[in-house]
C-alpha cells in the first residue's frame, strides 16, 4: 500500500470515549449484551451481516448491504468518526448498530440490524446508540431516517422525533432530529440497561464473538415460513 | 337432528405470511382438511368461510364464491359467513346445522383471514368497526383499550393481579412452542415480561393493564374442518370426533349498557346451551381452548363458562391446573396469544385443536387421555359468542 496516498485518502477522526458494556434482560429472560465493537470486530460482524443482504422481506437486503458497506468503509479508513455498537446473547451477535458523527455536536445514525427478532433487540441496541451520542459522546441531535415501516415506527413515532429540513446522509425519507430533550424525555420508558455487567457475562461476550450460520440467521428473519419449506 | 362428525381437520401455519394471498391460506388449508378426511370424490355439498373483514384488509370480497371455484368444488353451496372474531364459531355452526338437519351430507368449512397485509394500527383500526360507531368508535375506542378497561374492573371485582395475567402469557406461550402451527415461538419469562425492573420496556403498557405480552399477535391464517354424517364417516380413515353440543348467545353491543361490564352472560348462556345439549357438565370436560386475545379473557371465560367460580379462574392458574398436565389444560395450542389470531380463522382452529386433542395426534402438547373438548369463540367484546363441546366416540 502506498502510504503517501493513503494517508490523504484516510479521514481524520475525532477521539470518541469509550461506551461502557451494559446488560438488558430480555422478555426471554436471556441477557443481552451491548457493548462497542472494536474496528479488529469488523471482519467478523461481516459475516453475520452478509446472509441478511439476501433477503427483501423488511428491508433487510438494503440495510444489510448498507451496512455492509458503511462497516467495510470504518475497517478500511474510508468512513469518517464512525462507531458500532453490537449485541450479544451468550456470546452470539445478534445485532448490530452504526451512526457517524457529522460533527461533535450533530450524529447522522445510519443503521439497526437485529438478526434474532421478536426480542426488541433491534430497538434495544436503537436506544444504546442514542445513550451513547447522547450521554457519553455528548451531542446535541441526531438526524435519523427510515428504510422500513417497523423502523418508522420503532423511531420515529415511538420517540416523537421532529421533521427536519435538508436531507440525510443516506438519503430517502425526510429526515427525523432526535434532540437531547426528547431523548431524555423518553429514555425512562425505552431505554433499558445495567451497569456493570457481571464479569462472567462479560466474559463470555468478549471471549469470542459467536456468528450463526447463514441457515439460521435466515431461519430468524422469516421465521416459520422458512421452516415449512 | 343427525349426530355431526368432524371427519377431517386442516391448517397451514399462523405467522405473516406475505408470499400468499388469503385464497391461497383458505385453499390450502381447505385441502388438508380434505385429505386428511380421505374425502376422495364425494361430494360437498356446502362451503360456509368464517372471515371478517376480507373486504377491508385485502380488498376482496364474495371469498366463499371464489373459494368453491378455486377447489373445484362447484356447484356446491358456499356462503361467507362473518360474526367478527367469531367468524369461524359461526361458520362451523353454519356447517353443523347443514349435516345435523339433512341438508347436506358432507360440508367444508374453512375460517381464514389475512391481517398483516395492512400495518398494525390499520389492524387494529379495522377490528375496532366491530364496536359501536356512535358511543365506542368515535371517541377512539379500540379492542385493546376495551380489554384494559375490562381487565382494570375485573382485576378490581376479583382480586386478580398483573403476575396472573403475566402467567397466562407464559403458560401460553410455553404451549405455543410445542406447536409448530403456533405464530409465536419464543418462551417468555416472569422475569422478562413483569418482575425485572426494566421489564416494562420489553412489555410496555398498550392500555393500562394491558401489556405488551397481554395481547395475541396480529397474523395471517386459515383452517378448516370437513363435517359428516355418522355414515359416511365411519367409511372414512379417521377416529371420530363428534360435535355433541353447540352454543351461541349475544349481548348487549356497548360495554357500558351491561349492568355489570365484568359479567360475560353471553359466554354463560352459550356455553351453558352447549353443555346441555351434550349432556355433560364442565367437570367433564379433559382439554379446553378458550378466546385469549388478550390474557385477561382466558381467567374471565374460565370462570364464565363454567370450570372455575367466580375469581377462582386465576388461583386455579396459581396451581398450575390450566398447564398441560394439569387438572384441566387450557390452551395446549398456545391460545390466540401464541397460535395467533387470524380473526377468522380463529374459531374454527380452535375446533382444529381439539380434534387433534381427542384423535390423540397433539404431539408435544398432547393432552393426556382427552376425550372431552371444549372450545369458546368470542365476538365482538363478549357480544356474540359460540360453544363447541367435542368428544372422542370410543
Amino acid at each position: 500500500m502506498d502510504m503517501e496516498v493513503e494517508e490523504y485518502l484516510r479521514p481524520p477522526e475525532l477521539d470518541l470515549p469509550p461506551y461502557p458494556p451494559k446488560v438488558v434482560t430480555l422478555a426471554t429472560g436471556g441477557k443481552l449484551i451491548i457493548r462497542q465493537a472494536r474496528r479488529d470486530d469488523v471482519p467478523i460482524i461481516l459475516e453475520a451481516v452478509r446472509p441478511t443482504m439476501k433477503v427483501e422481506r423488511d428491508f433487510y437486503d438494503i440495510v444489510g448491504a448498507r451496512v455492509y458497506a458503511e462497516l467495510l468503509g470504518w475497517y478500511r479508513y474510508r468512513v469518517r468518526d464512525e462507531f458500532c455498537l453490537m449485541g450479544q446473547i451468550d456470546g452470539l451477535l445478534v445485532g448490530v448498530v452504526n451512526t457517524r458523527l457529522y460533527s461533535r455536536e450533530l450524529g447522522i445514525s445510519l443503521h439497526t440490524l437485529a438478526t434474532e427478532r421478536g426480542l426488541r433487540i433491534g430497538a434495544h441496541l436503537f436506544a444504546a446508540k442514542m445513550e451513547y451520542s447522547f450521554e457519553y459522546i455528548g451531542q446535541e441531535e441526531v438526524l435519523i431516517t427510515a428504510e422500513s415501516p417497523i423502523g418508522f415506527r420503532r423511531w420515529m413515532i415511538e420517540y416523537e422525533l421532529i421533521e427536519r429540513e435538508g436531507q440525510h446522509e443516506l438519503g430517502g425519507a425526510t429526515p427525523y432530529g432526535l434532540t437531547r430533550e426528547l431523548y431524555f424525555k423518553h429514555k425512562d420508558r425505552l431505554v433499558a440497561g445495567e451497569r456493570p455487567v457481571p464479569e462472567e457475562l462479560l466474559a463470555v461476550a468478549e471471549k469470542e464473538i459467536l456468528v450463526a450460520s447463514e441457515d439460521d440467521i435466515l431461519e430468524k428473519i422469516l421465521g416459520a415460513k422458512r421452516r415449512e419449506r | 337432528m343427525r349426530p355431526v362428525v368432524v371427519a377431517g381437520v386442516g391448517m397451514i401455519p399462523f405467522e405473516r405470511r406475505d408470499e400468499d394471498s388469503l385464497m391461497d391460506m383458505l385453499a390450502t388449508a381447505g385441502l388438508n382438511a380434505m385429505d386428511d378426511a380421505g374425502i376422495g370424490d364425494r361430494p360437498i355439498g356446502s362451503v360456509y368461510v368464517g372471515n371478517m373483514a376480507s373486504g377491508l384488509f385485502n380488498h376482496q370480497v364474495s371469498v366463499a364464491s371464489a373459494l368453491v371455484d378455486r377447489l373445484s368444488l362447484l356447484p356446491a353451496a358456499a356462503d361467507r359467513v362473518e360474526n367478527g372474531p367469531a367468524s369461524g364459531g359461526s361458520a362451523i355452526k353454519n356447517g353443523f346445522l347443514a349435516v345435523a338437519s339433512g341438508f347436506n351430507d358432507v360440508v367444508l368449512v374453512v375460517g381464514g383471514e389475512k391481517m398483516r397485509e395492512v400495518i398494525g394500527p390499520k389492524a387494529t383500526d379495522i377490528v375496532a368497526c366491530m364496536t359501536h360507531p356512535q358511543v365506542e368508535y368515535i371517541y377512539g375506542v379500540t379492542l385493546p383499550a376495551m380489554a384494559g378497561m375490562f381487565a382494570r374492573l375485573y382485576m378490581e371485582k376479583y382480586g386478580i393481579t398483573r403476575e396472573h395475567l403475566s402467567m397466562v402469557a407464559v403458560k401460553n406461550q410455553a404451549n405455543g412452542l410445542l406447536n409448530p402451527y403456533a405464530h409465536i415461538q419464543m418462551k417468555i419469562t416472569m422475569e422478562g415480561i413483569l418482575e425485572h425492573p426494566q421489564a416494562h420496556i420489553n412489555s410496555p403498557v398498550v392500555a393500562d393493564p394491558i401489556h405488551l405480552y397481554d395481547c395475541c399477535p396480529v397474523s395471517d391464517g386459515a383452517a378448516a374442518v370437513l363435517l359428516t354424517t355418522e355414515e359416511i364417516a365411519n367409511k372414512l380413515k379417521k377416529p371420530l370426533v363428534m360435535i355433541d353440543g353447540v352454543g351461541q348467545a349475544t349481548d348487549t353491543h356497548t360495554l357500558q349498557e351491561r349492568s355489570d361490564p365484568t359479567d360475560l352472560k353471553a359466554v354463560t348462556l352459550a356455553s351453558e346451551q352447549a353443555f346441555k345439549m351434550a349432556g355433560i357438565k364442565p367437570k367433564d370436560i379433559d382439554v379446553a381452548e378458550l378466546h385469549d386475545a388478550f390474557t385477561i379473557l382466558e381467567i374471565a371465560e374460565s370462570e364464565h363458562a363454567g370450570f372455575f367460580p367466580k375469581g377462582e379462574g386465576a388461583k386455579a392458574l396459581e396451581r398450575g391446573e390450566t398447564q398441560i398436565g394439569g387438572k384441566l389444560p387450557i390452551n395446549p395450542s398456545g391460545g390466540l396469544k401464541a397460535r395467533g389470531h387470524p380473526v377468522g380463522a380463529t374459531g374454527v382452529a380452535q375446533v382444529v385443536e381439539l380434534v387433534w386433542q381427542l384423535r390423540g395426534e397433539a404431539g408435544d402438547r398432547q393432552v393426556k387421555n382427552a376425550a372431552n373438548g371444549f372450545s369458546l369463540n368470542f365476538g365482538g367484546f363478549g357480544n356474540n359468542v359460540l360453544a363447541f363441546v367435542l368428544r372422542r366416540k370410543s
